[in-house]
């Protein structure tokens, strides 16, 4: 249509005797948006009430030319140039579009952001709500699971036996491989360590017995706890989230369904059961990984480490290591359930619980082992 | 008058394992055209499209777009050509860890190079101009209805001003009033931009109400394409049941009051 070449898009303002005119020209384009913004910025001031506005040189003209003419000439001008029939129908329905969109939309001021000591404050006091909030949420979760199990266990024909047997597999038997290896090898550095440790004393004998203690007392539940709370708790979230994103809890309940007794217990239950078997499995692999590590390194044989073992170390020992992993199994998996249970709509809110859920239940377990300690100390166990 | 031809494809094959969707498909789709591509469900109307826009590698045929075999372009000029399209999909693909505003700013500041305030200010006209609030644009997609996500998808779309804007099923899950409101908003699009519309849909309304021509994906290749009176008469089963049914019956009196 133009047959004069490409132009930047440029406003004149010109002052006669008969009033001002603003003269619009060359491409009102988003290639030249940054400088039209600039000029029309300049005018904005400037532009009255009678002032007569000359578009017929306008070159291409795109909704972000649109948009800068519109907010120079301002609501009702803009409506009025797009009446205008010199203008070809196109243009006119463009300025008309852009400037009723600016109208109808374009009213609310955005409020700045705020920053500075005031901000980190209310951050600070919104992070101790939520503190606070996901609390009371997870003491009411584990009332929800409670209430459930003691409403189920009466009544053997409501048992998800099926459901409780896979999740048993899955967090339990396909845990062993990665869970033992682990243990093992953690058990190697314990005795690396006491034996470089208590040569200094001549005391390297005594390795035996910090393998003992620490992985009856502490370790083998530790690393089971941790290793789950980053597997189980995860894969828990990920299951039920994904369920609820889909709408299928929902559907759960119009069944007229309790998706604490389908979905919860089962899973919590299977971590009961699953979570002691792999501690004592992760006591035996560490304590097999230091009795290694000293016939290896410190000459003591395998009868020898059995002997000292029975020797100083008591059955109390295991118990109070082993009393630990019910409670640390159904902290991990009623965090990872509930985590599930709090994803909304997207599978981004997916990834966040699943995060949230590992984090969460690592806390809770160490939390507690030093609750524990702490106990047991006081008690002399 | 000829027409100058933006979409041109020729042969066009796409196989996935064993099942072949389509076989020597041929389709021009105009300038400042709005072209409807309907068929039944799993005819590849949706394959179709991402084919055109490079998504999917077909098997064997040419798509051509401007003038330019996409696939044979190097990732820059690609790229260039690329900008020319703007494309909503089907479910919005908004970035969900981005605010509305800063989706459909995110094309203005990478491409043409905006400086942020000027982009997001940009940004609110487009969102405008698709029809939402501007304080949407300070919301995330997952905080939106499914009709707010299509309108915000549809700015991103619009950013950089394409010349051919393609749409996924644009107008399903919205509400009759909404989808009505979105049907002119692309005709008023098109008016004043001068786009082309390629526009994948089963909404026999938006049909009537906005295409140019419809082609029609059936047995693996383009049917009919033509403007819908003419389509509406082919003598074909699946043409009969979906544009002489009784919904197709009701859209197209809508369409054309007093001819029945």
């Amino acid at each position: 249509m133009a047959t004069a070449p490409p132009l930047p898009g440029s406003a004149t303002l010109t002052r006669d005797t008969g009033g001002s005119r603003l003269t619009i020209s060359g491409d009102w384009t988003l290639a030249h948006y940054s400088d039209l913004q600039r000029r029309a910025n300049e005018l904005a001031g400037s532009i009255d009430t009678g002032i007569a506005i000359d578009i017929h040189q306008l070159g291409a003209l795109d909704t972000s030319g649109a948009f800068v003419i519109a907010e120079l000439l301002g609501s009702s001008r803009t409506q009025a140039l797009a009446q205008d029939d010199a203008l070809p129908p196109a243009r006119r329905a463009l300025l008309k579009t852009v400037g009723d969109a600016i109208d109808t939309y374009c009213t609310g001021v955005k409020q700045p952001r705020e920053a500075g000591f005031v901000a980190t404050l209310e951050r600070i006091g919104k992070a101790m709500q939520g503190f606070w909030k996901q609390t009371a949420k997870l003491l009411a979760f584990i009332g929800i699971t409670l209430q459930g199990f003691l409403a189920t266990v009466w009544r053997p024909r409501r048992w998800r036996v099926t459901s409780l047997v896979s999740h048993i597999e899955q967090t339990g038997l396909d845990a062993v491989p990665i869970l033992a290896l682990l243990s093992f090898m953690v058990g190697c550095v314990v005795a690396f360590l006491g034996a470089t440790a208590l040569a200094s004393y001549g005391a390297s004998l005594f390795t035996v017995d910090l393998i003992g203690f620490a992985f009856l007392r502490e370790f083998g539940v530790l690393l089971t706890a941790i290793l789950l709370a980053g597997r189980t708790a995860s894969a828990f979230t990920a299951q039920i989230g994904s369920m609820k994103a889909r709408e299928e809890i929902d559907a759960i309940r119009t069944l007229g369904l309790d998706p604490v007794e389908l979905l919860v217990l089962p899973r919590v239950l299977a971590l009961v059961v699953a979570l002691p078997l792999l501690t004592f499995l992760a006591m035996i692999a560490g304590i097999v990984g230091g009795g290694v590590v000293c016939m290896a390194v410190l000459k003591i044989s395998p009868s020898m480490f059995l002997s000292m073992f029975q020797a100083d170390i008591s059955l109390t020992q295991f118990l109070v290591g082993i009393a630990k992993a019910p409670v640390f199994a159904f902290m991990i998996a009623v965090i990872g359930c509930m985590e599930g249970f709090k994803v909304s709509g997207s599978a981004q809110s997916v990834g966040e619980h699943t995060t949230s859920a590992v984090v969460q239940s690592i806390f809770v377990v160490i939390l507690l082992d030093a609750l524990a300690a702490l106990f047991y100390m006081e008690m002399d166990w | 008058m000829t027409r100058e031809t933006v979409i041109e494809v020729r042969g066009l094959v796409n196989r996935f394992g064993s099942q072949t969707v389509h076989e020597n498909l041929d389709l021009d789709v105009y300038r400042g055209e709005i072209i409807g591509i309907v068929g039944g469900s799993g005819t590849g109307k949706s394959v179709l499209l991402r084919t055109i826009i490079g998504l999917v590698r077909p098997v064997a045929g040419e798509v051509r777009v401007f003038g330019e075999d996409l696939l044979a372009l190097s990732d820059e000029r690609r790229s260039q050509v690329e900008r020319r399209f703007g494309v909503l999909f089907q479910s919005g693909a908004l970035f969900s860890s981005l605010t509305v505003a800063e989706n459909v700013a995110l094309p203005l500041v990478e491409h043409a190079g905006l400086p942020r305030v000027d982009a997001q200010r940009l940004a609110g006209v487009k969102l405008a101009l698709a029809g939402l609030p501007v304080d949407a644009g300070r919301k995330y997609p997952a905080q939106l209805s499914g009709g707010m996500i299509k309108r915000a998808a549809l700015a991103r779309a619009l950013a950089l001003d394409p010349e051919i804007l393609f749409l996924d099923e644009p107008t399903a899950g919205l509400d009759p009033i909404s989808a009505a409101a979105f049907d002119s908003l692309i005709v008023t699009l098109r008016n004043a931009l001068g786009l082309t519309v390629f526009l994948v849909t089963h909404d026999l309304d938006t049909l009537y109400s906005t295409c140019d021509r419809v082609a029609v994906l059936s047995q693996r290749r383009v049917l009919a394409a033509a403007p819908i009176d003419e389509v509406a008469r082919t003598d074909d089963a699946w043409v009969q049941a979906y544009f002489n049914g009784p919904r197709g019956r009701a859209a197209a009196r809508v369409a054309h009051p007093g001819k029945d």
